[in-house]
């Protein structure tokens, strides 16, 4: 025998706010311009730390309500001391972040109760690239797979067009798929 | 100073459908007109365009509908032409052709309810003015299109005319709306090589179970469905039109140009150095405009069966092929491509309304075609009051609806008038 349950979705994502900033748009464009923000700092060897703390967004200064602080290292294997993740895998984690994300707001916004949702993440890349072997050969990835394990009150149809319209409304699904101007200066 | 109650911009299907429904009600108006009546349909787009929709679908205010042998065909461009000409002279429209609008301001004076109808053959004075000068008077491409390196021809959809007119080389379409997924099928059939750039996409089959899809959506309702009933009317708005060809049986969604030989690349996001850049969400964009097919084709089989059709669904697409590994560039300075079409759009030209109704972007703010400018008006533009705005057969209820509103305007303009004299 089945049961239904007619509780309310509740992924603990609190879509109406995120309506009413967008409903907000049309009269006050101004309050979409966000500025991200981190910063890093050498410590010793491929190892340094990377801080988050502040930001600009809503028409004015914003902060964390603590300082986030992350290793980035590389490890043992490229003579490294392997004090934290590779910025490559940091890669992995913010697209698996962002999508995921993505998920449970848009299953909020379609009432979907989510039990759990499991992303694997894969990035191909030859290091002929940044070991600058072979000139023909990108230094970045060759390409990434992300598969999702989830299990929700929902079809299989359904689970695929969550994981479909949350790659279209992710950030950092597009930094990663379109080309975006980048400018280092020396201060 | 000529006055007149109601000025209707542009004598295309809409100015005219909008003319036969306030000459119903004996209001006043002119059709002002830069060319001739269906003027884009005479002198724009590509030899080999035909509708969208099937010849009995297109129906106009006043019972006037294609009459021919052909009711399941879809008209060429030159036939449409002759079909709203015939309409015009039929409906004896007020047209006055030649007459190119070069302003509309608000009144300034007493009569603050009016608006000020500067053309160039003089100027008008009206109570009340209707935009139908259409969704798609000119292209939109992208601002890195300037990038491209000399010697590749850029042609947009309203401006291209047969495979002819293009080098003898690979082509680059840009864009897989109608106008792109028709004119890659076109000129990949000419002996070119084509490439398409595929960003989001609106995948739609010729038929479905045996009928026409457009059958399907008008029966359904789906094409009534009004816009203060979908729940993300941007989205709507801004939808790609959906890959359609009027060749009977003929569908041309990206699997069908894959296998004529067009190669499939993600959407164009940018010109660097000579090198087009595409995005690397193409898997993405086939997956959402394959699980949006089958949600429409779903919703059509429920409503078959609630209407007692017989017959299970169809046979469904396969799901769309996406080449692995995507392409992510292509050298524009190896000669490979030759032209460059940009079907990246249409926007309306609004540059002649002087009356603060534009938004950030420049696009006309409406509800359901009725401005926040007291007596200003819109037709024609994309899901406007109904899914179905965009098409011919939209424009009889759309401007029923915005006439029935228009003489509610003028009505009260004349009890305002009684009461202040």
């Amino acid at each position: 025998m089945t049961t239904t349950t007619q509780a309310p979705a509740d992924n603990g994502v609190n879509v109406e706010a995120l309506l009413g900033v967008r409903d907000m748009l049309p009269d006050s464009p101004e309050v979409a311009q966000f500025q991200w923000r981190s910063t890093t700092s050498w410590e010793h060897g491929t190892h340094s730390r990377s801080d988050v703390e502040t930001f600009f967004g809503f028409g004015e200064e914003q902060q964390h309500h603590r300082k986030f602080s992350y290793d980035v290292d590389h490890p043992e294997q490229f003579a490294a001391q392997d004090k934290g993740s590779t910025p490559v895998e940091y890669v992995l984690v913010a697209l698996g972040g962002c999508l995921t994300a993505g998920v449970a707001a848009v299953a909020q916004q379609r009432q979907i109760q989510l039990r759990s949702v499991q992303a694997t993440l894969t990035a191909e890349m030859d290091l002929h690239g940044i070991l600058g072997a072979d000139p023909d050969t990108r230094n970045g990835f060759s390409g990434v797979r992300v598969t999702y394990e989830i299990d929700a009150d929902a079809t299989p149809e359904e689970i695929r067009a969550l994981v479909a319209q949350s790659q279209k409304r992710s950030a950092v699904f597009d930094i990663m798929t379109n080309p975006t101007s980048v400018t280092v200066d020396v201060a | 100073m000529p006055n007149t109650t109601v000025v209707v911009v542009g004598a295309g299907h809409c100015g005219l459908a909008m003319s036969r429904c306030l000459a119903d009600r004996s209001i006043d108006h002119v059709v002002l007109e830069r060319g001739e009546v269906a003027n884009s349909w005479r002198t724009r787009w590509w030899d080999s365009l035909r509708l969208l929709t099937p010849n009995w679908m297109t129906r106009l205010p006043g019972g006037y509908a294609y009459r021919g042998e052909d009711p399941d065909g879809y008209l060429a461009a030159r036939e449409v032409a002759g079909l709203i000409g015939d309409y015009a002279v039929e409906s004896a429209a007020p047209v006055l052709t030649c007459t190119t609008v070069t302003a509309v301001e608000s009144a300034v004076e007493s009569t603050a309810d009016g608006y000020v109808v500067r053309t160039d053959q003089g100027t008008w004075q009206a109570h009340a003015v209707v935009v139908a000068s259409g969704a798609c008077a000119t292209p939109v491409v992208p601002t890195f299109a300037d990038q491209v390196p000399a010697g590749i021809v850029s042609v947009t959809p309203d401006a291209y005319r047969n495979p002819g007119q293009l080098p003898d080389a690979g082509v680059l379409v840009v864009g897989a709306s109608a106008s792109g997924v028709q004119i890659a099928d076109e000129l990949q059939r000419s002996g070119r090589q084509v490439t398409l750039a595929a960003g989001e996409h609106v995948r739609m089959p010729r038929t479905y179970r045996r009928r026409d899809i457009l059958w399907w959506m008008d029966a359904s309702g789906l094409l009534d469905e009004t816009y203060d009933e979908v729940d993300d009317l941007i989205r709507v708005r801004n939808l790609p039109s959906m890959q359609l060809v009027g060749t009977p049986q003929r569908t041309v969604d990206l699997n069908a140009l894959q296998a004529a030989g067009v190669r499939l690349h993600g959407r164009l996001v940018g010109i660097r150095d000579g090198v087009a850049q595409f995005s690397g969400s193409l898997p993405n964009v086939c997956a959402l405009a394959d699980l949006k097919l089958g949600r429409l084709l779903d919703s059509i089989d429920i409503w078959a069966m609630s209407a007692g059709l017989d017959g299970a669904g169809d046979e469904r697409l396969a799901p769309t092929r996406v080449p692995a590994p995507a392409p992510l560039s292509i050298d524009l300075r190896s000669g490979e491509i030759g032209t460059i079409v940009w079907a990246t759009g249409f926007r309306p030209d609004l540059s002649w309304l002087d009356v603060p109704t534009l938004d950030r972007k420049g696009r006309l703010v409406h509800d359901g075609g009725v401005t926040s400018a007291p007596g200003l008006y819109a037709l024609g533009l994309p899901f406007l009051r109904r899914r179905k705005s965009s098409l011919i057969d939209g424009a009889a209820a759309d401007a029923a609806d915005l006439t029935a509103h228009l003489a509610g305007h003028l009505d009260a303009v004349a009890a305002r008038r009684r009461t202040s004299a």
